[in-house]
């Protein structure tokens, strides 16, 4: 039973029939999959590249200004040297993207679709990380670090299932990430492939845990947030160390932070309070504690990163003020396991 | 002359033939005949099922049925299953409670799936509903062990507690011991997701004893083995029992006392549980294994040997889940010992891997398929297939009703000719014309879509990962899937064109799920500006998508009908695509 033409057609596609269009999408899916996607991307990347040239970008720590060092949880970590603003949590994420789903099996054309389609949204989650940051920084470095990106990603996706060929250190891997990871705090736990429960992949992590030194599989823990009305979930086994993992959540609270900035309810606008925002980021007033096997919350960082996703059981980002009288503790309990 | 009309039949008379007439549809197709039966149809629907918590609102529900005792609502969508919806998205349940203990005093089930539930949703529907006997949470978060005390300690009457898959907090407190001693009432509780969080054994022992109507427990895995016997004694009625913890030292008195008590249920057919087997004691489930009709080894370790054994005990078996474990050989064993089977569930034991860890692959799934006449559902996970395989299946099992295969490497083509497996997956639509759901994988192009749009007339459900080339493929499956009602996509190259062309269907279904596809800014803001009875949202952590030019992509996209326009309770990263959206954004 086909639906009247009127009703399908609402009045902006380039034809007026239902066959027209039919015809239209079978000729334009015949001539080969990069010509559709690279006209569409190159014209969307020129015009969101060059507005990226001037847009504000999210600093985080390891950023072009190494004096700032302090993350959203007041921790001093590690910088790596990057000159772009991302931490290396992106392209992690993408890393076990690549181990769970990216297939180095990625032929021509599709590998040049998952390349046009990188082109835009890394561009999207420069701008969309813009509005959370004051912060002005892009080098001319930049575009051509995005294809440099796009040349070693590919490697990486393509070293890393398989364990002969090289795999570059992901350290030295620059980011933005360029790929779907458009969200890459949430992408961790998103890019999940293949489809499992979660409640499935935590009985199976235990399952391994016990039979094997290697937990290999997944470990989802809660993440609160003091004054955020829900609970986030995040996979601890997809992040390397300190740095990545509070990059990530840094990064998918900036949403909690960026809603309660705006009071009107309208989504947030570029005329945030740059100061307000600053604070909440990159100073103090939030500490991000956990939960251990113990029951004892503790300050994150204190123990080593594989002790620490041993004896997480959950998260709490909770302001400063309250967290103090958690070191003591923390150092205590260091003293005793050693 | 004196026409006949329909609604000349005094309302006794029409109320009494409608309570016959229990399915939605036909309840539906009964209230539009003429206004006197919508009326009476509306004063006596005592059931409704909401397949989208957001498609209507609960004043609107209740303004029309005012009777209602049970009521079946779902929320977020269904890949939220796999964390691909993030936190906070919505599908909480709190207003319509609110609602409805005001107007439906009287409501004794209340039935959720993927929905947030807080505690304080259910100390109302303790404190409110004086008759209420059924919940069930299915896949649901947000609320904890206190908000179970509430409903344990208050409703009286309660017959079913179903928290399958539910994230729960555990605050313990015991909430089992708020079952008060003079409670007899209880026939399902299911408790299984509560994973190793304790559970009070004396408790849950002394409540399964004052219950002689229980008939469905499903333990959690922190329930040792040692006191499986003591509960099934104490329950020899049960049809449908669920162990915890499936391991414990090998005793010979431990062993024994474990048949003894299996022996002693005569009436259970369906079994699940079995976290940490330890196969030695696998063997005390031999005595009711005859009667078994469904059996969930899904979290059971073991290995294909064991699972063999087992299941040529199982004659009856009509429903099996079960790990990759089992292998080709295994399948084959069942396929000649299970001739019943009508569902099959194959999950992957190391699905993260890289490597093949398990001798388990096309050829497991077409052996059950050849030999199983009554196989009616299918989910295999698996790491290679053949147009061939799928062919074969197809032809020899034209009755499959849900056929969910997933490769675990995406993209990957036939293992044997390296082509798409759009013929194959052709060959699945074409022959099993009863098809309701469809789950694809692999390596596939447009054409597969061309094949799904042409022969899966009766399917309901498609789940696209990616796969396909062009518009042209969402195009096929828009234009010829005459009975889809949900759609979800990830990662396919699936854009404006189809969706622009087919805008009409999107009212004619459930919802649409779109996630790193193509599909831009721009057509999301056409689409919600020019269908008012969509909802169009995208959701996208980055920031609004309003910050970027109208070409560039949405994150994920969900579409889905409503009555009640959009909802406001959504949470910073997800916004709604209006009438109202470009006067907002101005």
């Amino acid at each position: 039973m086909s639906t009247p033409l009127e009703h399908d057609y609402i009045g902006l596609a380039e034809t007026s029939s239902m066959e027209r269009s039919s015809e239209k999408l079978s000729s334009s899916s015949s001539s080969s999959i990069p010509s559709i996607e690279d006209k569409t991307s190159k014209t969307a990347n020129d015009t969101c590249l060059n507005l990226k040239e001037t847009e504000l970008r999210l600093g985080l720590p390891g950023s072009q200004s190494p004096e700032r060092k302090l993350s959203l949880f007041g921790q001093d970590l590690e910088t790596n040297d990057k000159s772009n603003g991302f931490a290396g949590s992106p392209l992690k994420n993408l890393v076990s993207g690549a181990k769970r789903g990216f297939s180095d099996a990625i032929d021509g054309s599709n590998g040049k679709w998952v390349f046009a389609m990188n082109g835009k949204s890394d561009v999207e989650l420069a701008k969309g990380a813009a509005l959370a940051s004051p912060r002005v920084g892009l080098d001319s470095k930049t575009n051509s670090q995005q294809a440099k990106t796009s040349v070693s990603v590919m490697k990486e996706v393509v070293g890393v299932p398989q364990s002969p060929k090289p795999v570059q250190d992901k350290n030295n891997l620059v980011p933005p990430v360029n790929d779907h990871a458009i969200a890459p705090a949430s992408k961790a736990q998103v890019v999940g492939w293949p489809p499992i429960r979660s409640f499935r992949k935590n009985s199976m992590a235990s399952n391994l845990a016990k039979n094997s030194d290697e937990g290999a599989g997944c470990l989802y823990v809660k993440v609160s947030m003091d004054g955020a009305p829900y609970l986030r979930k995040v996979d601890l086994k997809t992040y390397n160390n300190y740095m990545e993992f509070s990059s990530a959540l840094e990064k998918m609270f900036s949403c909690f932070t960026i809603g309660q900035c705006n009071s009107s309810g309208l989504p947030a606008r570029d005329g945030l309070s740059e100061s307000r925002l600053m604070d909440l980021l990159h100073g103090s007033e939030y500490v991000l504690t956990y939960e251990d096997k113990d029951g004892d919350w503790m300050l994150v960082g204190d123990v080593p990163w594989e002790m620490f996703t041993d004896s997480c059981r959950r998260l709490r980002i909770m302001k400063g003020s309250e967290a103090i009288g958690l070191a003591p503790r923390a150092m205590e309990k260091c003293k005793n396991q050693n | 002359m004196r026409k006949k009309m329909a609604c000349s039949l005094p309302d006794e008379v029409l109320e009494h033939v409608f309570s016959f007439i229990r399915s939605d549809k036909d309840r539906n197709a009964v209230s539009v005949v003429c206004k006197s039966w919508y009326e009476m149809e509306r004063w006596c629907r005592r059931r409704l099922f909401i397949g989208n918590c957001y498609a209507v609102s609960p004043r609107m529900v209740i303004r029309r049925f005012p009777e209602v005792r049970s009521i079946e609502l779902k929320g977020k969508p269904h890949f939220a299953d796999y964390n691909w919806v993030p936190d906070g998205w919505g599908g909480y349940v709190l207003p319509w409670i609110v609602e409805m203990v005001g107007a439906y005093p009287w409501l004794e089930e209340i039935r959720l799936k993927r929905m947030v539930v807080t505690d304080e949703c259910l100390e109302h529907i303790a404190k409110s509903f004086k008759n209420f006997k059924v919940l069930v949470l299915f896949s649901c978060e947000g609320f904890s062990t206190d908000g179970l005390a509430a409903i344990a300690a208050s409703c009286k009457n309660l017959r079913e507690l179903d928290l399958r898959e539910s994230d729960v907090d555990d605050l313990g407190g015991h909430w089992l011991s708020h079952f008060p001693e003079t409670y007899t009432s209880l026939v399902s509780l299911n408790i299984s997701c509560l994973g190793s969080d304790e559970v009070s054994l004396s408790a849950l022992e002394r409540l399964v004893g004052r219950c002689t109507n229980l008939r469905t427990l499903r333990l959690n895995r922190a329930v040792p083995l040692d006191k499986i016997a003591y509960i099934l004694r104490r329950a020899p009625q049960l049809v449908d029992f669920g162990t915890g913890t499936y391991s414990a030292d090998l005793q010979t008195d431990v062993f024994s006392n474990l048949a003894g008590a299996f022996y002693s249920c005569k009436e259970l057919r369906s079994l699940s549980g079995f976290w940490d087997v330890v196969p030695a004691y696998l063997p005390a489930i031999y005595p009711v294994c005859s009667r078994l009709t469904s059996l969930n080894l899904s979290y059971a370790t073991i290995q294909s040997p064991d699972l063999i054994k087992l299941l040529r005990h199982c004659p009856s078996l009509q429903r099996l889940l079960v790990l990759d474990y089992i292998e080709d050989s295994g399948l084959e064993a069942l396929s000649s010992s299970c001739k019943d089977l009508q569902e099959l569930r194959v999950f992957p034991s190391d699905p993260f891997g890289v490597e093949r860890n398990v001798s388990l692959t096309e050829l497991g799934l077409v052996s059950v398929c050849l030999a199983c006449p009554k196989l009616q559902s299918v989910l295999y996970f698996c790491r290679q297939m053949s147009n061939a395989a799928l062919v074969t299946i197809a032809q020899n099992r034209p009755n499959l009703t849900r056929f969910r295969l997933c490769i675990i490497e995406p993209r990957t083509a036939d293992y044997l000719t390296l082509e798409p497996l759009d013929v194959g997956f052709g060959a699945i639509v074409e022959h099993c014309k009863d098809l309701r759901r469809l789950s694809l994988s692999g390596l596939l192009t447009d054409r597969v879509f061309e094949y799904i749009g042409r022969y899966a007339k009766k399917l309901e459900m498609l789940s696209v990962a990616f796969a396909g080339e062009s518009d042209l493929g969402l195009h096929h499956v828009l234009s010829g899937c005459e009975s889809l009602r949900k759609l979800e996509i990830r990662d396919s190259p699936f854009g404006d064109k189809a969706l622009l062309a087919n805008s009409a269907k999107l009212e004619t279904m459930r919802s649409l799920w779109m996630s790193s596809c193509s599909v831009s800014f721009g057509t999301c803001k056409l689409l919600g500006q020019k269908m008012s009875r969509l909802n169009v949202e995208v959701i996208d952590e980055c920031g609004p998508p309003d910050s970027r030019p109208d070409v560039c992509p949405v994150n994920k996209l969900y579409i889905y009908r409503s009555v009640a326009g959009p909802r406001f309770d959504m949470p910073p990263f997800v916004w709604t695509m209006d009438e109202d959206y470009a006067l907002r954004d101005s």
